[in-house]
């Protein structure tokens, strides 16, 4: 039941290239990644994943080589807000609760149609640690926090930095969910992971990146 | 789905940030603590002989404030850069001068308000004559913000350098100098009688043009300072 693939892809990449110090930092990249698409990028620690996410995030400026969004040239004006970025460092703040937290996202972002803080909150797993200061909550717990600003604000595309990273048996099921969720609604993800990842709708597409 | 408009998102910055210092109020009030301390030992140091502490309390009280200034000053940005709220703010869909304009707003009201309340009292202690204490406060309404701002600027500048509060201080005290001349030079017209309006209009207008271009300043800093 995933959308059929529109001409147009969501995110295309031709000869994506990344310099640190003119040394490249992977081997020249072409993809595409369509609406309700999910794509895993696998490779070795140091193998530039990382690097990449941030790239098509807008952090870092493209070394060479091209990337479109919906056939136009990908520019901060033209895709803000339409991408969620998740990366090792959460973007929560310790002393703010995780509802206030996602009240700050949705300030900035708007939300998704049908959906409150406390819903995507309860969803999630998070129901009875609303309204306690991030920094008390375990590490698990408070990448729950951030997954659920993925719930909440409206974006198409979501590039998830190690989503299963310090999650328990129960929270990686429900990553696979959300991500299901996403995927079906027509939303597209790029995600990166060590670990063996399973769906439902079948094995998901592989980037295989090379230093 | 619908975004937030600009007011929106301003009032959502501005309140996650003045919550945030709340939480941490005990840092809003080391700031006020020194200022206080600094101007009790200037009496001590040169005894309490009121012609000479009149005549140099202005300068004291403007000194000692943007000092205290200094110290909460290169807080502004860390814990989002390193938490990775900055990040997330980068990648908002709103204008991020304008969201880092509110950062510094709401800096503004945490560390220089305070200071602000308390100077009457900084005055009353060096003797500061009462018909000047409106100019002072004057002074300091106008010369704070643009210290706030200059030091946002430097402290995007310096993201990312370990141990950068020295550096910072070092870069900001001597962009800071007309200003304190200006301030230096409305309090002391008004304490000699003299009109004491100019010094004071230059320090309005330097403040519209910093008002304009430091959050731009600091939106592309803070952006590179990410792209590494």
């Amino acid at each position: 039941m995933t959308a059929a693939p529109i001409a147009v892809p969501l995110l295309e990449a031709r000869a994506l290239c990344f310099h640190r110090q003119d040394e490249p930092v992977f081997a020249p990249l072409d993809f595409q990644l369509h609406a309700g698409e999910l794509v895993l990028i696998e490779g070795d620690n140091g193998s530039g994943k990382t690097t990449l996410l941030r790239m098509l995030a807008g952090l870092l400026h493209v070394g060479s080589g091209e990337l479109r969004w919906r056939g136009a040239p990908l520019q901060r004006d033209n895709c803000a807000g339409d991408i969620l970025f998740l990366g090792h460092q959460l973007g929560l703040k310790g002393d703010l609760s995780p509802r206030e937290n996602l009240r700050v996202a949705a300030g900035l972002h708007g939300d998704r149609d049908g959906i409150s803080i406390a819903s995507a909150l309860a969803t999630i797993g998070l129901l009875g640690y609303e309204d306690e200061p991030v920094r008390r909550l375990s590490a698990g717990q408070k990448k729950r926090a951030a997954l659920a600003r993925l719930l909440l604000l409206p974006a198409s595309l979501w590039l998830l930095d190690e989503p299963y990273a310090n999650l328990d048996r129960t929270g990686i099921a429900l990553v696979n969910q959300v991500l299901e969720t996403h995927t079906a609604a027509g939303g597209a993800a790029l995600v990166t992971s060590h670990g063996a990842v399973s769906f439902h709708g079948g094995e998901p597409r592989h980037i295989r990146m090379q230093a | 789905m619908s975004r937030p408009g600009l007011t929106a998102a301003c009032s959502a910055m501005l309140r996650r940030d003045l919550t945030l210092a709340w939480r941490r109020r005990s840092d809003m009030a080391m700031p006020v603590l020194y200022a206080l301390i600094v101007t009790m030992l200037f009496p001590f140091a040169l005894g309490p002989e009121d012609t000479l502490l009149q005549r140099i309390a202005g300068g004291i009280i403007l000194v000692t404030v943007l000092l205290a200034m200094l110290l909460a000053l290169d807080a502004m940005f860390s814990s989002d850069i390193e938490d990775g709220s900055l990040e997330q703010l980068v990648l908002a869909p709103q204008p991020l001068a304008l969201m880092l304009g509110m950062k510094i707003l709401a800096h503004w009201l945490t560390t220089a308000l305070p200071l602000i309340v308390i100077t009457p009292l900084l005055a009353a202690m060096l003797h500061l004559p009462a018909p000047v204490i409106p100019v002072l406060l004057l002074a300091l309404l106008l010369a704070t913000p643009l210290l706030s701002l200059f030091g946002a600027v430097l402290v995007a500048l310096t993201a990312g350098t370990r141990r950068s509060g020295m550096l910072l201080a070092l870069m900001l005290l001597p962009l800071c100098v007309p200003a304190l001349i200006f301030a230096a030079g409305a309090v002391t017209a008004a304490q000699q009688g003299l009109p004491w309006l100019a010094p004071i209009t230059w320090l309005a207008a330097a403040l519209v043009l910093t008002l304009v271009l430091a959050p731009l300043a600091c939106a592309a800093a803070l952006r590179i300072a990410l792209d590494s």
